[in-house]
């Protein structure tokens, strides 16, 4: 047999294979290795934690079919295309990345492994065909957050630690501001920016410094609850809520509400498409509606009515019949965004990168 | 008395409370590197020392066991480096880095139970009507003893490495092992000594972050702090007080950044966020740089095992 010969037959082999793959990806695989990649220890009770809890959840819905592998502390940056290439030369089907900072490292190893599917939580880029992205509307648990926040300072100022200047993030703050403001017209807003997403320490020395500074309502945006233990301290004077987890052990104050991320159903979804063959590109938007951002029990420290008004927004944003950023809303600087009665359109949302007028500041760059 | 909408007194007062586990730590791995020993596993040590005193804290219900549980906790992690780097001699900095990793691993497994649990509190000092004293009350008389503790060791190690015998063989073994051990002094022991004491230091800095700072436990609750303490000690030239100071700058300025956004005030948040790195950074370079001394104030056998082959 002539070597040409071998490499046309090895060549019409591998095809024949890869056209077999293609088959049984059409009809579904029969085991699915899924990877989730952390940017934080799982114990932080926040916002890791609630990505592993979507983890075991895919974990409990299909058994023997799938396998789960994640690693924790994965750093934001280039050492996240090492953990990501490892995670797909390990056969993971599918890989989740749980952090805005892995955008760009997920997309250069998806450009690598185009059988693998991608899927990136709270980015934009869709660099290739098997990157996903997806997110949740955590916008909406800001704006009762902010209603409660508005109606509970006695000092009128409440507080927000922001963890870096996305539009994830400066999307919570308006959203809080604005319905804090709504409820209160006098109320002052404080930013503290950490430039952190997992910093203990840091987090509860922003607390401290908003305390200080009289604020008695802090809303964090950031991983851990440091920040409630540190309003813990104040024996009731000052609130919090819980952020990305329901962080219950802080009921019933200071923590006296929660955004909760469940991740699960989408998890558990995504995987399932793969495992029946229906898998496809998406950009998933989620929120209150469907279930993937909940409102944690509101407790006996908030007044029955104001918790009667919370709960009355969250059933209305539940059914679609409110949008928190419904206009008239101005940007910072006092040019209009949105008229009266309209709604934010999700791309505006997606790129927000100014405060809605009243907010004192700048917003880092 | 207002700066910027910021009261001096509360931020004197908030930057002592922060600084206290960088003090602490920075203080064990400058008496560890007087005796000629680079222990890089300060991270793990105050990690291990966080969760162990947390631990002992919430089992005892006494704070003050809690601390002496979280010195323990890391003194234990520190015997492992001694053993592996003077017995075994093993490389120093890769056992330092391997401490840490180690340390980070051990905390998270020993912790899985203590999530969400709050500590018993640990309260201020009693100073009764000193406390009122307008501006140092707060400023000096109204701290936890943990604060007063970080400062009364600095000046204890200062002392016993200025003026004692003791510290005078500590810095013999650092500085030329071999002419300690001609003089007769068991290089070893002495370092190992050094190792466990700077071990138990590290643990209390990580058992003040676990138990007062933020009074409960989180995987990798340190987040770092054990690597600027590293840097401190080298910011210190190797001297007691320089610590105590580096680290009120470093808190100083974290603190003090903090505030000034908590207070509204219009600054660019990026480069204050970076200026106590950025500044740390400056001062390793300047003094790095120059013919000075603080270059030669490092103790010359650093790093390098002994072994009394000779």
């Amino acid at each position: 047999m002539k070597r040409r010969t071998i490499l046309k037959g090895g060549a019409a082999l591998g095809l024949a294979s890869m056209m077999g793959g293609k088959m049984a990806l059409a009809q579904g695989l029969e085991k699915v290795k899924a990877g989730f990649v952390y940017v934080g220890p799982i114990g932080d009770g926040g916002w890791t934690f609630q990505h592993h809890q979507g983890a075991l959840a895919v974990q409990e819905a299909f058994g023997d079919k799938v396998e789960i592998v994640w690693q924790e502390n994965v750093p934001e940056g280039a050492d996240a295309e090492r953990v990501l290439t490892q995670m797909a030369l390990s056969g993971c089907n599918i890989i989740f990345t749980t952090s805005f900072g892995f955008m760009d490292a997920t997309n250069a190893v998806a450009a690598k492994f185009p059988d693998i599917k991608f899927e990136h939580a709270t980015g934009y880029k869709r660099d290739h065909a098997n990157v996903s992205t997806y997110n949740a509307r955590f916008y909406e648990g800001r704006a009762i957050q902010g209603h409660i926040a508005g109606k509970m300072t006695k000092t009128n100022k409440i507080g927000y630690i922001a963890s870096f200047p996305i539009p994830e993030v400066i999307m919570g703050i308006n959203s809080y501001y604005l319905h804090a403001k709504k409820v209160n017209p006098a109320v002052e807003l404080s930013i503290v920016w950490a430039f952190t997403w997992f910093d203990p320490a840091k987090e509860a020395d922003s607390a401290k410094a908003l305390i200080d500074q009289g604020v008695d309502v802090i809303a964090s945006h950031t991983d851990s609850t440091a920040p409630l233990a540190e309003a813990a301290k104040t024996n009731g004077a000052v609130i919090g809520f819980g952020q990305a987890s329901d962080m219950a052990d802080y009921k019933p104050s200071p923590r006296v509400s929660s955004i909760i991320d469940n991740w699960a159903p989408y998890y558990v979804k995504r995987v399932g498409e793969l495992l029946d063959g229906t898998y496809a590109q998406v950009d998933s938007w989620a929120g209150i509606p469907e279930g993937e951002v909940e409102i944690g029990e509101i407790t006996d420290a908030v007044p029955a009515d104001v918790k009667a008004e919370a709960e009355a927004m969250r059933d209305a944003i539940a059914a679609r019949t409110y949008h928190p950023f419904t206009g008239p809303i101005n940007k910072q600087d006092g040019t209009p965004w949105l008229a009266e009665g309209v709604t934010a359109p999700d791309g505006d949302l997606l790129g927000m990168n100014f405060y809605v007028e009243g907010i004192t500041g700048e917003i880092p760059s | 008395m207002d700066l910027g909408g910021i009261n001096p007194a509360i931020l004197i007062a908030s930057l002592m409370v922060a600084s206290v586990p960088i003090i602490l730590a920075a203080l064990g791995e400058l008496v560890v590197e007087k005796a000629g020993v680079l222990n890089l596993g300060v991270e793990g040590m105050m990690i291990m020392g966080a969760i162990c005193g947390f631990a002992t804290a919430v089992i005892t219900g006494s704070p003050y066991l809690g601390f002496l549980g979280g010195a323990l906790g890391a003194a234990c992690l520190s015997l492992v480096f001694a053993v592996l780097t003077q017995v075994l001699l093993a490389n120093q900095v890769a056992t330092g880095l391997a401490l840490t990793l180690f340390g980070l691993g051990l905390s998270s497994l020993i912790g899985q139970g203590y999530v969400g649990i709050k500590p018993p509190l640990t309260g201020t000092v009693p100073l009764g009507p000193l406390a009122d004293i307008p501006f140092f009350g707060p400023v000096l008389f109204d701290h936890d003893w943990m604060v007063y503790l970080s400062i009364a060791a600095c000046a204890a190690v200062w002392a016993v490495l200025k003026y004692t015998r003791l510290g005078l063989i500590l810095r013999a073994v650092g500085e030329s092992h071999d002419a300690a051990h001609a003089l007769g002094y068991k290089v070893v022991r002495i370092r190992i000594l050094a190792i466990l004491f700077g071990g138990a230091l590290a643990g209390l800095g990580g058992a003040y972050i676990s138990l007062i700072r933020v009074p409960q436990w989180t995987d990798g609750i340190t987040a770092g702090a054990g690597w600027i303490a590293l840097a401190i000690v080298v910011f210190a030239s190797w001297k007691p007080w320089r610590v105590l100071l580096g680290a009120y700058l470093f808190g100083g300025i974290t603190v003090l950044q903090l505030n000034l956004q908590a207070a509204g005030a219009r600054i660019p948040v990026e480069y204050l966020s970076m200026s106590p790195y950025l500044i740390t950074i400056l001062v390793l370079v300047i003094m790095s740089s120059g013919k000075g001394k603080a270059a030669l104030n490092a103790p010359a056998a650093l790093g390098q095992n002994f072994h009394a082959s000779r």
